[in-house]
C-alpha cells in the first residue's frame, strides 16, 4: 500500500494492520463476537511479516502468551470483548506490576465496559491507559498511539471499541505513525544474560537477584503509583466544541461521541446552545475539560449507552457545580453483541433537546426496544 | 490427645563442627548465592541444582530464559543466575509459549509445583503440550501446597494426610489424585515425559539425566518435554526432617512411580515402570553384593 492510498476496510482489519504497522509481531486470543475478526485479521497477516498469532486455548493462556512475548522485548497485543477481558484480569494487574507494555483490545458487546477499562476488576492500585476512538479511523491512529505510549511508559494501554468499531467499514489509510522515540528496553530478556551474574529477572513482585537492588513490594508498589500519577499529568487526550457559551454540555466517549458531535453541530446550526466534550483518553480521564465546562453550563448531560458509568467521571469532574444527568441508557440489538436501537441521531436529538429545554429534572423520551422486544 | 516426636539432639548450625572439612567448592555455577529460604530437608533445592547443572553441562546457558510459577521455589528466582520471568501462579506454560514463540533458538523451561501446575494452571501445560510446544516444564510435586503450610492438592495421594484431609485423603470425600505424566504422556504433542525424585542419591542422579534429556530434546527441536520430580516436603508433611525421603518413597512414591513414562514414541504404563524400577533394585543389590557399583554413564 502506498501512502496516501486510502482502502475500503472493515475496522478489525484496519486494527490488525494499524498494529502492525506500529510493529506489532505477537497476537494471542480467544474468538468471541464482536472481537472474533480482530483475531482473525492478525491471524492472516501476522505470519506474512514474521509475527505469530495463537489462537489460545482461552483468554487466560491468551494474556499469559502475551506476557512472555513482551518479557522479550517485543511488541504484542491481546484482547476480546468485556466479558473475555474480565478472565485476564488478574494477569491484567502483574503485568502492570511487572511494568510490560501490553496492548488490548476490547471490542465491547452492548453492556458498555468503561467501569471495567477505567476500574478494572483486577486488584490492587493498578491503572491501564484507555484510549477509545470514535471510528475507525481514528482506531487506525489510536492503535498505533497505544503501542507507543505502552512503550514509553512501560505500562498497559487499552484500545476501546465496539461492534461497530469492528464490523462497519470505512476509507482508511494505513501508514506507520511516527510518535517519536521510547526508551531503548534494556530490561528485556532473551537467555543472552544467564550465567554472567548480572541475568535479568522480570517481575511484577518488586524483588531482584541476590546481589542486585532488592526494593520489595512496598518501593515497588510506590513506584508504580507515581508513573501514574505522571502519566495522569502528561496524557490526557480530549476533544471538545461550542462549549464557550454552551447552556447545555454532552459528554460521550467512543463511537456514541460521533452522534453527539453530529447531533451537537446540527443543533448549533439551528441556533441551540449545546456543546460536547468528547474524552478520547477514558483514562486518564480529562476532568479539567469536564470542569471548565460544567462552570458555564446549566446543565451537564452524559450520553452513553448503559445505564451510567463514565457519568460518576463526569460528576467527579463537574465537582457539583452544574448537575450531571444520565441521556443516555440501556440498549442493545437483541444478541446482546451489537448496538440498540437508541444509537440513532433521532433518538440522540430528542434526548438533547429535552435537557436542554426542561434542564436536568426533564423527562426524557422513552426507550426505544430492540427488534427482539418489539417484535 | 498429643504426640509427641522425638527431636533428637540439638545441633547448633551456627559454628562448622569440628570434624567438617571442605572438599571442594561444588556451588554450581548458575547460582549466585548459597543462602536460601527453603526449610531444612526440603527436597526443591536438589532440583533447582540438578537442571542449573544440566544447563552447564549441555552447553546451553547463555541462550536459556526460566519461567517461575508460585511457591516455595519461587525464591529461587532471586538466587538463580538465568534470566527469569516471573508468572502468575498457574501460568508459567503460556508465558514460557510467549516466549518461545519470540526466542526460537533459546532453551526455555518453567518450574512449577504441584499446586501451580496441576491444581490452579492445569489446562496450561496439557494445552501446552498438545501444541508441541518446544518448551520444557519442570513439576515439583510433592503432594501439598508447602507455602501454605501443607494443603491438599491435586496430586495429593490417597490416605495421605494434609491441612484440609485431615483424617487422610479419601477418594469418596476428596476425590482421586491426579498422575500428571501418565495424562500428559498420551498427547501427541509430548515428546518426552519423565517422573524423577531426590528421595535418595541414585535418584537425584536419575532425574538429573531426565531434565538433561528433557533439555536436549528441546534444543533439537524436538517438540515438549515434561519432567516431573517428587521432592521432599517434611513441614508440609508434618513429619520430621528426617523422615522425609523414607516418607516420600513410600507415599507419594508408591503412586507417582519413578521412570520414563514417555521416551522415543513410546508410553509406558505405571505397572511397566514399577517393574522395570523393582528389577533396577535388584541389579543394585547384586551388584552391590559382588563388590560395588561403577557409575552408570
Ligand atoms: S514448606 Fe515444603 S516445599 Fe516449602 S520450603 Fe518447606 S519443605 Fe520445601
Amino acid at each position: 500500500m502506498t501512502a496516501q492510498e486510502q482502502v475500503l476496510m472493515e475496522g478489525s482489519e484496519a486494527i490488525a494492520l494499524a498494529a502492525i504497522a506500529a510493529g506489532c509481531r505477537f497476537f494471542a486470543g480467544y474468538p468471541m463476537t464482536p472481537f472474533t475478526e480482530v483475531l482473525e485479521h492478525f491471524a492472516k497477516h501476522l505470519p506474512g511479516v514474521g509475527g505469530t498469532c495463537i489462537n489460545a486455548e482461552s483468554e487466560l493462556e491468551a494474556v499469559g502468551m502475551a506476557w512472555g512475548a513482551l518479557a522479550t522485548g517485543a511488541r504484542a497485543a491481546t484482547g476480546s470483548t468485556g466479558q473475555g477481558l474480565s478472565l485476564m484480569q488478574e494477569s491484567f494487574s502483574e503485568i502492570t506490576l511487572a511494568e510490560l507494555p501490553l496492548v488490548i483490545f476490547n471490542m465491547a458487546r452492548g453492556q458498555q465496559d468503561y467501569f471495567q477499562a477505567t476500574r478494572g476488576g483486577g486488584h490492587g492500585d493498578y491503572r491501564h491507559i484507555v484510549l477509545a476512538p470514535m471510528d475507525i479511523s481514528e482506531a487506525v491512529e489510536l492503535t498505533q498511539l497505544a503501542f507507543h505510549l505502552a512503550d514509553r511508559w512501560r505500562n498497559p494501554v487499552l484500545v476501546y471499541g465496539d461492534y461497530l468499531t469492528a464490523h462497519t467499514r470505512q476509507a482508511v489509510t494505513i501508514d506507520r505513525i511516527d510518535f517519536g522515540g521510547v526508551p531503548d528496553k534494556t530490561w528485556a530478556l532473551d537467555g543472552s544474560t544467564t550465567g554472567t551474574r548480572a541475568s535479568k529477572l522480570v517481575s511484577p513482585l518488586g524483588f531482584g537477584k541476590h546481589g542486585h537492588p532488592n526494593p520489595g513490594i512496598e518501593q515497588h508498589l510506590r513506584k508504580i503509583s507515581a508513573k501514574h500519577r505522571e502519566i495522569e499529568q502528561t496524557e490526557v487526550r480530549v476533544e471538545s466544541g461550542y462549549l464557550d457559551d454552551a447552556e447545555t454540555v454532552i459528554v460521550a466517549f467512543g463511537t456514541p461521541a460521533k452522534f453527539v458531535r453530529y447531533v451537537v453541530q446540527q443543533l448549533r446550526a439551528e441556533g441551540e446552545r449545546v456543546g460536547y466534550v468528547r474524552p478520547i483518553s477514558l483514562w486518564p480521564f480529562p476532568y479539567a475539560a469536564v470542569t471548565e465546562a460544567a462552570q458555564t453550563a446549566r446543565t451537564v448531560a452524559v450520553f452513553e449507552l448503559c445505564a451510567g458509568q463514565m457519568i460518576d467521571d463526569v460528576r467527579l469532574g463537574a465537582l457539583g457545580t452544574a448537575p450531571v444527568v444520565g441521556i443516555g441508557g440501556i440498549s442493545t440489538d437483541g444478541s446482546g453483541f451489537g448496538v440498540g436501537p437508541l444509537l440513532d441521531a433521532e433518538h440522540v436529538r430528542a434526548r438533547i433537546l429535552a435537557v436542554h429545554r426542561g434542564g436536568a429534572g426533564a423527562e426524557l423520551p422513552r426507550l426505544p426496544d430492540n427488534e427482539r422486544t418489539t417484535g | 490427645m498429643s504426640t509427641s516426636v522425638p527431636l533428637g539432639p540439638v545441633i547448633d548450625t551456627t559454628v562448622a563442627p569440628d570434624a567438617a572439612r571442605k572438599v571442594g567448592d561444588l556451588t554450581p555455577d548458575l547460582l549466585l548465592t548459597q543462602e536460601h529460604h527453603m526449610c531444612p530437608g526440603c527436597g526443591e533445592p536438589l532440583v533447582l541444582r540438578s537442571f542449573l547443572e544440566a544447563l552447564t553441562e549441555l552447553d546451553v546457558a547463555q541462550r536459556s530464559v526460566a519461567v517461575l510459577g508460585i511457591g516455595c521455589y519461587t525464591s529461587f528466582g532471586m538466587t538463580m543466575d538465568v534470566d527469569l520471568i516471573q508468572a502468575l501462579h498457574g501460568r508459567a506454560p503460556s508465558v514460557a509459549t510467549g516466549v518461545k514463540r519470540m526466542l526460537p533458538d533459546s532453551i526455555v523451561f518453567t518450574l512449577q509445583g504441584d499446586g501451580d501446575m496441576v491444581n490452579e494452571g492445569l489446562q496450561e501445560v496439557i494445552h501446552t503440550a498438545a501444541r508441541g510446544e518446544n518448551v520444557t516444564c519442570i513439576l515439583l510435586n510433592n503432594g501439598v501446597f508447602g507455602e501454605t503450610g501443607g494443603h491438599m492438592t491435586a496430586t495429593t495421594v490417597i490416605g495421605q494426610r494434609t491441612k484440609n484431609s485431615l483424617e487422610g485423603r479419601d477418594a469418596e470425600y476428596h476425590g482421586y489424585p491426579i498422575l500428571i505424566g501418565d495424562l500428559l504422556a498420551r498427547l501427541d504433542g509430548a515428546a518426552y515425559v519423565a517422573r524423577g525424585s531426590v528421595h535418595n542419591a541414585g535418584a537425584v542422579a536419575r532425574t538429573k539425566k531426565m531434565i538433561k534429556r528433557a533439555f536436549e530434546i528441546q534444543r533439537d527441536g524436538g517438540g515438549f518435554t515434561f519432567v516431573e520430580v517428587l521432592t521432599m516436603c517434611p513441614t508440609g508433611w508434618f513429619i520430621p526432617t528426617v523422615d522425609g525421603p523414607e516418607y516420600l518413597h513410600d507415599t507419594l512414591g508408591e503412586v507417582h512411580v519413578m521412570g520414563e513414562l514417555k521416551e522415543g514414541g513410546r508410553i509406558k504404563s505405571t505397572e511397566e515402570l514399577y517393574a522395570e524400577n523393582v528389577k533396577r533394585q535388584h541389579e543394585i543389590e547384586s551388584r552391590l553384593a559382588a563388590g560395588g557399583l561403577e557409575e552408570e554413564a
